[in-house]
This record gives C-alpha cells, sequence and structure tokens, in this order.
C-alpha cells in the first residue's frame, strides 16, 4: 500500500494488501477464529490459491515446495499451531533457507481463559528464538503494513522463514465468554 | 522377510518387489523433466542411487512431508508433473495429506508409497500396515479415486505411465521386500535444494 492512500480500515485488509503487493499467491491455513476475516478476504480474491490443511507442519511442507517451484507462498495458524512446527522448520525451512511466511493468530495471553492455550504461547517466543527465525510481534494497526511489507522483503532476499505474531492488541482477540466456553 | 500379513491389508495379493529395481523404473520413465520429491530415508537413498537428476529433491528431515513438499511444487508449476516417494511409516505419520490432495484435486501429482510394513532404518519396527491399515483404501476413501495397488513390476509400470500421461492425482501403492537402501544422499540441504530450483528453472543459471 502506499503511505499516500487511504489507510484500509482494517488489519486483515493490510495483511492481504501486503501479500498481494509482494506477489504471495499461495495461503495455507489451518484456521483460527481471529483469522476468520482475512481467511475469508484471502478466499475471496482470485489473486489466491487458499485452502485449510490438516495440520501446520502440511502447511510448511506444501509452502517449501511452492517456494522451490517459483511460488511465494504463507501459512496461517494460531498459537497453538506454531507449537506443532519445530521439527519441520529445524530440519526443513531453517536449514533449507526458505523464506517461509508465517503468520500467527496469539492466543494465551491478554485475559486468556484457557490454560493450555497460556502454556503453549510461551513456548512460541522461546522456539523461534532458538532457532534464530525473525519474528515480530505485531499490536499497531499504524505499523503493521511497514513491518509486514518490509519483513516480507527481507525474507525473501535473506531466504530466511520470519513469524508474524498477531497480537490481539492488532486483532482484537478472541472475546472471551463468561464462563470461559470454548 | 516381510511377514505374511493379516487383516483388511492382506485383501490385496500384491508381489513383493524391491524399491531400487522399482525406481530406477520409475525414473526411466521421466521423460519431461518431471519434478521427484523423494521422502526421508531408504527412499531417498534409493533415489539418489538411480541417478541423480536436477529435477529430484531429497529430503533430508520432516519426515511425512514428501507429499505436501510435491503438492507445493504442482500447485506452483502445474505444467510439470510431480511425484512424491514416501514410505510406509512416513506416510503414516502425515496421513491428512491425503485428504488434502483429495480436496485439492491437483492433476499433475501423481504418489507412489513404498510400503515394506516396517520402520526399516530404525530397527524394522513393523508399521500399522503392516498388519491393519491399507493405504491404498485410506487414499481412496480421501477422495483420490487413483489409487491402486502395483501387483508386480509390469502393473507398476503401467499404472506409473498411466499416471503421467493421464494426470491424477495418482497413488501407487508397491508393497517392497526388506532390503536397505543402495546409496545415501548428500547432507547439504542448501545445495540440495539450490540444485532442485535450478532444475525447476526457478533459478537464473550464472
Amino acid at each position: 500500500m502506499n503511505k499516500a492512500s487511504a489507510q484500509p480500515a482494517n488489519w486483515y485488509e493490510i495483511v492481504l494488501a501486503s501479500l498481494k503487493h509482494n506477489d504471495v499467491k499461495l495461503v495455507a491455513y489451518v484456521p483460527d477464529r481471529v483469522l476468520t476475516p482475512l481467511i475469508k478476504a484471502i478466499h475471496e480474491d482470485s489473486f489466491f490459491i487458499t485452502f485449510p490443511t490438516t495440520r501446520e507442519e502440511e502447511a510448511v511442507g506444501i509452502v517449501t515446495g511452492a517456494w522451490m517451484g517459483g511460488m511465494r507462498g504463507a501459512v496461517l495458524m494460531q498459537t497453538s499451531g506454531f507449537a506443532t512446527l519445530p521439527n519441520a522448520l529445524a530440519s526443513l525451512a531453517v536449514p533449507s533457507q526458505i523464506p517461509l511466511l508465517m503468520f500467527v493468530s496469539e492466543r494465551g495471553t491478554l485475559g486468556e481463559f484457557n490454560l493450555g492455550q497460556a502454556l503453549v504461547c510461551r513456548t512460541m517466543r522461546p522456539a523461534l528464538d532458538s532457532l534464530a527465525i525473525v519474528h515480530h510481534t505485531i499490536t499497531r494497526i499504524d505499523e503493521l503494513e511497514f513491518i509486514v511489507d518490509r519483513s516480507i522483503k527481507q525474507a525473501v532476499a535473506t531466504q530466511a522463514p520470519v513469524a508474524f505474531i498477531l497480537s490481539p492488541l492488532l486483532t482484537g482477540g478472541k472475546v472471551f465468554e463468561q464462563g470461559g466456553a470454548r | 522377510m516381510t511377514k505374511p500379513r493379516t487383516g483388511i491389508a492382506s485383501a490385496h495379493n500384491a508381489k513383493v518387489m524391491n524399491r531400487f529395481e522399482l525406481t530406477k523404473r520409475l525414473v526411466g520413465q521421466l521423460k519431461r523433466e518431471e519434478a521427484v520429491v523423494g521422502g526421508i530415508g531408504n527412499t531417498n537413498f534409493d533415489l539418489w542411487a538411480s541417478g541423480q537428476r536436477p529435477q529430484n529433491f531429497y529430503m533430508l528431515g520432516s519426515m511425512g512431508l514428501a507429499i505436501p513438499i510435491a503438492l507445493g511444487v504442482a500447485l506452483a508449476q502445474p505444467r510439470r508433473h510431480v511425484v512424491a516417494l514416501e514410505g510406509d511409516g512416513s506416510l503414516l505419520m502425515q496421513l491428512g495429506c491425503l485428504a488434502t490432495v483429495g480436496m485439492l484435486a491437483q492433476n499433475n501429482l501423481t504418489m507412489v508409497v513404498w510400503d515394506n510394513g516396517i520402520y526399516q532404518i530404525t530397527g524394522s519396527q513393523p508399521t500399522a500396515s503392516a498388519s491393519a491399515a491399507d493405504l491404498v483404501a485410506i487414499a481412496r476413501a480421501a477422495g483420490i479415486a487413483k489409487s491402486a495397488w502395483a501387483a508386480d513390476e509390469e502393473d507398476f509400470d503401467r499404472l506409473f505411465a498411466s499416471a503421467l500421461a493421464e494426470g491424477g492425482p495418482s497413488l501407487i501403492a508397491v508393497r517392497i521386500d526388506d532390503k536397505p537402501g543402495i546409496g545415501a544422499t548428500d547432507r547439504d540441504p542448501v545445495q540440495i535444494r539450490e540444485r532442485f530450483m535450478r532444475g525447476l528453472g526457478v533459478r537464473r543459471i550464472a
């Protein structure tokens, strides 16, 4: 997006525009409630090839293959999905130098009701740090386009994965119901 | 020795063949720079030993991801046929990918599963396919209608030729013996990935 143009209203429109602007055509995802408007918008845009996978590591394999075949791709997931990924990252995406773009909807923080989510959230940044994977926690909509656009370009230029952690401060997070159902 | 099978898997009476022999027959049919993604372990070792084509990718880790990687290549290059080679243990680790392949129905993708009923490289512990799971039945139930056991070598040649000519997605399962792989791949993931990308015409060669 050009700075001079009107800012899109929503975080997911900015993410979609940044993907498109950087020719990221393939989007594989394991869904998350918070990501729903982004997934819906990507499905409605014929620029993208998008579909759900049964597991996050499957999506990492698909995006890796697509990159090797000349197509850029991203994986969308939630925090608990990221926790299934260290083997695929450590034995495929990182050593093979794949610019794997990961968008993680952050659960487990800022009012989480599910203890498992709260614990798994604590494993995410140490896992990323231990593999020296660049990651950004995005909390502000006015920084979103800059971070995503620049980091996609950096991932491609340096042939390295990157993780975008989408904070509830940015997305609104999951709305916690009274009594903590789901 | 591969043990005689009981249960559902015994419903097919495919001949027990040899992975390296069949890999050579498979590679011998590739005339159009088809991409081949080899799964970790003996699958890769025999692919390597069959001749290091620039369009071969050898997985060094990420057990179970040969089919997803091949699917990604197939999506990126729809005019090139892509073949995934995978072992029974590896496929059992990532069965969900068959549902994704069935859902997407990508027609330039062929999957070959070498089924010896054992985790051969770790000490020949039995896999679930040795006694119960029928990988072809699972693939069909995932929506991959063109799924078949190869009855013998000639049947494999015919099934693979038809998969390349008619499109898929197709899955060919092959009962194999317990002979170890013939070669051993290089262990440099960047070199393997870069060579593959050049083989696929993605990189400009300086």
